[in-house]
């Protein structure tokens, strides 16, 4: 493996964990407050990317200029977590809260056969592309290899800020430490005054807004086709459970692993570039069953 | 069988401890436990909440494991097994809180722990049927609960759950048994006649046991032994008259139980 | 749970076995129907056919909700199955269909166990997305290794010898109906009797109480995996059945959507009841087939609607209700060793 193929390896694999780690951090967000596996949130993934790829198209025809692309991300990250994301936690997961594990597991398991099916009815089974904000930032070169600004540059970016943005919000914001007080002790942060269900509700949306983000930001680097939520709430899985549920540091951590082992594959071993997330997620998981940054709870007796 | 081993025989004591280490955060549950449990006698732990004594019964099962120290079953190192060993040498427990199969029946939670000790495997023969129902019958006689046997666990009360804790723990027919608080949540005007059923039973099926207890009036009239537990150590031990008339014991234990 | 009445004395039935219940004779009643199907409705033989496979694939996922537990990737047994068929059938030509049914049932026993030693290390949502993540991993490598899987068209399987003797069509799809109404009988009486046995029964407590478990001296862990190997072996016989009816396997069976399926159609029937997996099974293929027609878009989308009803309005399904008519109202529990004759 020369240079060149190791550092374009290299960029693949942060590109791609970038984008991981925003879906796995809304997922294993929702996961750690509220306990709750939203296995919908690789819909709201997809359907982000869709929203994105509409509304790109709709004001680039208009004559708006391609930078346009990136606020419109934002927006359709926002429409998906309000639009969706609130009235699932609102009108469904609410009911569920205290049913056991594997009914909410259903729930949300429902909510995604919904939606894998309401992309197809309002966008088809084409693929779609608009890459139009990946070509507005240009390329950039690295020892020789030439990488786009956007995937090099502007996602490592984003999912760092997300990471640091959301721990400061956690530990040093009012709302934040509402979350975490609710987190702890439902029952008790509801005796001191915390509104428990808009805490949730809240958590929720942010939640879904960060699904929908990674779909948005993803919509110029790939197809938008059919499936690509389903393969996206297994992979953010494997990154969430490889880490531990619940553990926002290590989710990036570990998407960082399984993106570069992803990447590296594509160039050494192709065939298998696909299954390099679960064999990672399974060779963790055999040795450490509560992930990588998780702890084992024994239970009470 | 005690007198042997103070004749100074090699048999060594069915349950014995060296020197137990273990601390929860900055909280030392049990500090240097070096304990002996000689076979055939009833023996009481007393002492105040959070001294360590579920916590004992908890590494003297295989639950948590030390942090040093080691446990022996007449003689054999247990400390590394995980429970489901140490139940299979004979030491079966009951629990402060009752662990029953709640959907199961009164009845079938026996059946179960019999068909789990005898290794039923047969896919095609009714739970029901087995060879020892009426043994289970007899156990749940035994822990006055007949009327109950066809109800579901959800449905008795805390006391009638703690009784079937314990029957399922002596359907395994155990040599040892551990119990946590075993008259707690029975009605207080029935406790002593509970057991009075508890130590005969025991007695009949020449079952050693250990149980942690509150009340001082229990411990004073069912227990063989006494061993007073405080600050994650053994603190006293001796017959229920010698430790209950003990300064230390009503100053630290017994005024405490009264406030 | 507050419907759980007081105990019925069923067991009386166990024991004496005299007069059938209306149960047994309602269940009668439906398989001689099933069997007269070809000469009554001869254009619902195939439909009913794969319903059939289908229903014994769930019963497999039936047998895992008893513990409590949830997989979504039990597509992942039903296609290893229908693999290794076509598999021996391409490297053996002309072998026989007990052939082709052992082979797959050895595969999905196979990696039932190696599956299944990970897997019960886990309860709730990463048994459930375990699951899903192993279908998921043999789906990619069923679509990439084109080489040997034919990928995403998949490959054929001839028609199998049936005792040696070659068979045209029709034959072969009467022998393959009746073999099915046979193996949903024999494997649903099996399983049946297993749920009630000491080893069904402390293998269902898993959804209760795992520290007793523990405290009876068993692991929680190797009582999972029994189960959990039993769920595989259906889920092969179903894929095997599937495979030799249509003659020919794609990746398809182990999509994720065909492991949903086999959760809605356990959760359909009744969470839990063998009867109730059939029944779903024959309920969901008739309508999928006359509203396929009508609703082919958004057919996945009244599947999560219904699903959602069911859980959050008739969590017991159909059995459910049914018993519901049957008992008059009287409400039974659902895992004693009396629910499960």
């Amino acid at each position: 493996m020369n240079l060149t193929i190791f550092l374009l390896a290299l960029f693949d694999g942060i590109s791609y964990a970038a984008l991981v780690f925003i879906v796995a951090l809304g997922l294993t967000l929702i996961f750690g407050v509220m306990r709750i596996l939203n296995v919908a949130h690789g819909s709201l993934y997809a359907i982000g990317a869709y929203a994105t790829v509409s509304l790109t198209g709709f004001f680039l025809a208009l004559g708006f200029a391609p930078v346009f692309a990136f606020p419109l991300m934002l927006v359709s990250a926002v429409l998906v977590g309000v639009l969706l994301g609130g009235p699932i936690e609102w009108l469904l997961l609410r009911r569920i809260y205290d049913k056991p594990e594997v009914l909410q597991l259903l729930v949300t398991f429902a909510v995604f056969m919904i939606l894998e099916d309401v992309q197809r009815l309002l966008w088809g089974t084409q693929p779609y592309f608009q890459a139009s904000a990946l070509q507005a930032l240009g390329n950039v070169t690295v020892f020789g290899v030439t990488y786009t600004v956007y995937q090099l540059i502007l996602l490592p970016l984003v999912a760092i800020c997300l990471l640091f943005g959301l721990r400061f919000f956690l530990r040093h914001t009012v709302i934040g430490k509402l979350i975490l007080a609710t987190t702890e002790d439902r029952e008790a942060a509801q005796s001191i005054g915390i509104d428990a269900d808009r805490v949730f509700l809240f958590t929720f949306v942010v939640g879904a807004v960060l699904a929908g983000l990674g779909g948005a930001l993803a919509s110029p680097t790939t197809s938008i086709l059919p499936g690509m939520g389903a393969d996206m709430i297994v992979l953010s899985f494997a990154v969430v459970a490889t880490a531990g549920l619940g553990q926002i540091e290590g989710a990036a951590v570990t998407a960082l692993m399984i993106g570069l082992g992803r990447s590296f594959a594509v160039y050494v071993w192709p065939e298998v570039a696909v299954l390099v997330p679960y064999l990672i997620m399974v060779l963790v998981l055999l040795v450490r069953p509560e992930g990588l940054f998780g702890s084992p709870v024994a239970r009470k007796i | 069988m005690t007198a042997t081993n103070k004749a100074g025989t090699a048999k060594p004591p069915l349950l014995e401890t060296r020197e137990l280490m273990i601390k929860f955060g900055g909280v030392t549950a049990a500090n240097n436990v070096s304990m002996q449990i000689e076979a055939g006698r009833n023996l009481a732990i007393i002492g105040p909440n959070g001294a360590g004594k579920t916590t004992f019964l908890n590494i003297c099962t295989g639950w948590i494991k030390p942090r040093s120290g080691k446990v022996f079953l007449e003689g054999e190192d247990i400390t590394p097994l995980p429970p489901r060993k140490i139940v299979r040498r004979g030491v079966a427990r009951a629990f402060q809180i009752p662990q029953l199969f709640t959907e199961h029946t009164a009845l079938e939670n026996l059946l179960i722990s019999a068909a789990a000790r005898e290794g039923l495997r047969n896919p095609l023969q009714n739970l029901h049927n087995i060879r020892q129902r009426d043994e289970m019958m007899h156990l749940l006689d035994l822990v006055h609960c007949t009327d109950v046997a066809d109800r579901v666990v959800v449905e008795l009360s805390e006391g009638q759950r703690k009784l079937i804790d314990i029957a399922v723990a002596l359907a395994l027919k155990p040599r040892l048994l551990l119990m946590d608080e075993p008259t707690s949540g029975v009605a207080s005007s029935q406790k002593h006649e509970v057991m009075e059923i508890l130590v005969g039973a025991l007695a009949e099926a020449g079952v050693t046991s250990v149980f942690v207890e509150h009340d001082m009036g229990i411990v004073a009239r069912h227990a063989d032994e006494v061993a007073v537990w405080n600050a994650g150590n053994v603190q006293l031990r001796g017959t229920p008259q010698e430790i209950l008339e003990h300064p230390d014991v009503i100053r630290d234990v017994i005024g405490e139980e009264v406030a | 749970m507050s419907d759980i009445s007081r105990h019925t004395t069923a067991r009386g039935d166990v024991k004496s076995g005299g007069m059938p219940s209306l149960r047994a004779l309602l269940t009668l009643l439906a398989v001689l129907l099933l069997a007269a199907v070809p000469f009554i409705a001869p254009s619902m033989q195939l439909l009913i056919n794969l319903a059939l496979a289908k229903g014994i694939a769930v019963l497999g996922v039936t047998v895992l909700l008893r513990a409590g537990q949830v997989s979504f990737g039990h597509a992942l047994f039903f296609g290893i199955s229908a693999y290794a068929g076509a598999f021996l059938m391409a490297s053996l030509p002309g072998a026989d269909l007990i052939l082709v049914l052992i082979a797959g049932v050895l595969g999905a026993a196979l990696s039932g166990l190696l599956v299944g030693l990970f897997v019960v290390r886990y309860r709730g949502i990463f048994f459930g997305m375990l699951n899903l993540a192993f279908s998921m991993i043999f789906w990619s490598i069923l679509e990439k290794f084109y080489h040997v899987t034919g990928g995403a068209d998949g490959i054929r399987l001839p028609r199998p010898t049936v005792l040696g003797m070659a068979l045209e069509r029709s034959g072969f799809e009467a022998v393959i109906f009746y073999l099915s109404i046979a193996l949903m009988v024999g494997l649903g009486w099996f399983t049946l009797r297993w749920f009630a046995s000491p080893v069904g029964q402390i293998f269902q407590t898993i959804k209760t109480n795992e520290t007793r478990l523990e405290y009876l001296g068993l692991s929680p862990k190797r009582v999972l995996l029994s189960g959990y190997l039993l769920s595989a072996i259906l889920c092969g016989v179903g894929g095997s059945l599937m495979a030799m009816t249509q003659g020919v396997v794609t990746p398809e069976y182990v999509w994720w959507v065909r492991s949903a399926e086999m959760v809605f159609i356990a959760v359909l029937g009744g969470a839990g009841s063998v009867r109730g997996a059939f029944i779903g099974a024959l309920i969901y293929e008739i309508v999928r087939v006359y509203a396929s027609a009508y609703a082919g878009d958004i057919w996945q989308m009244l599947l999560g609607a219904f699903l959602l009803v069911i859980i959050l309005f008739a969590p017991k399904g159909i059995m459910g209700i049914a018993d519901g008519l049957i008992h008059r109202g009287g409400k039974r529990r659902a895992t004693t060793a009396e629910e499960a004759r």
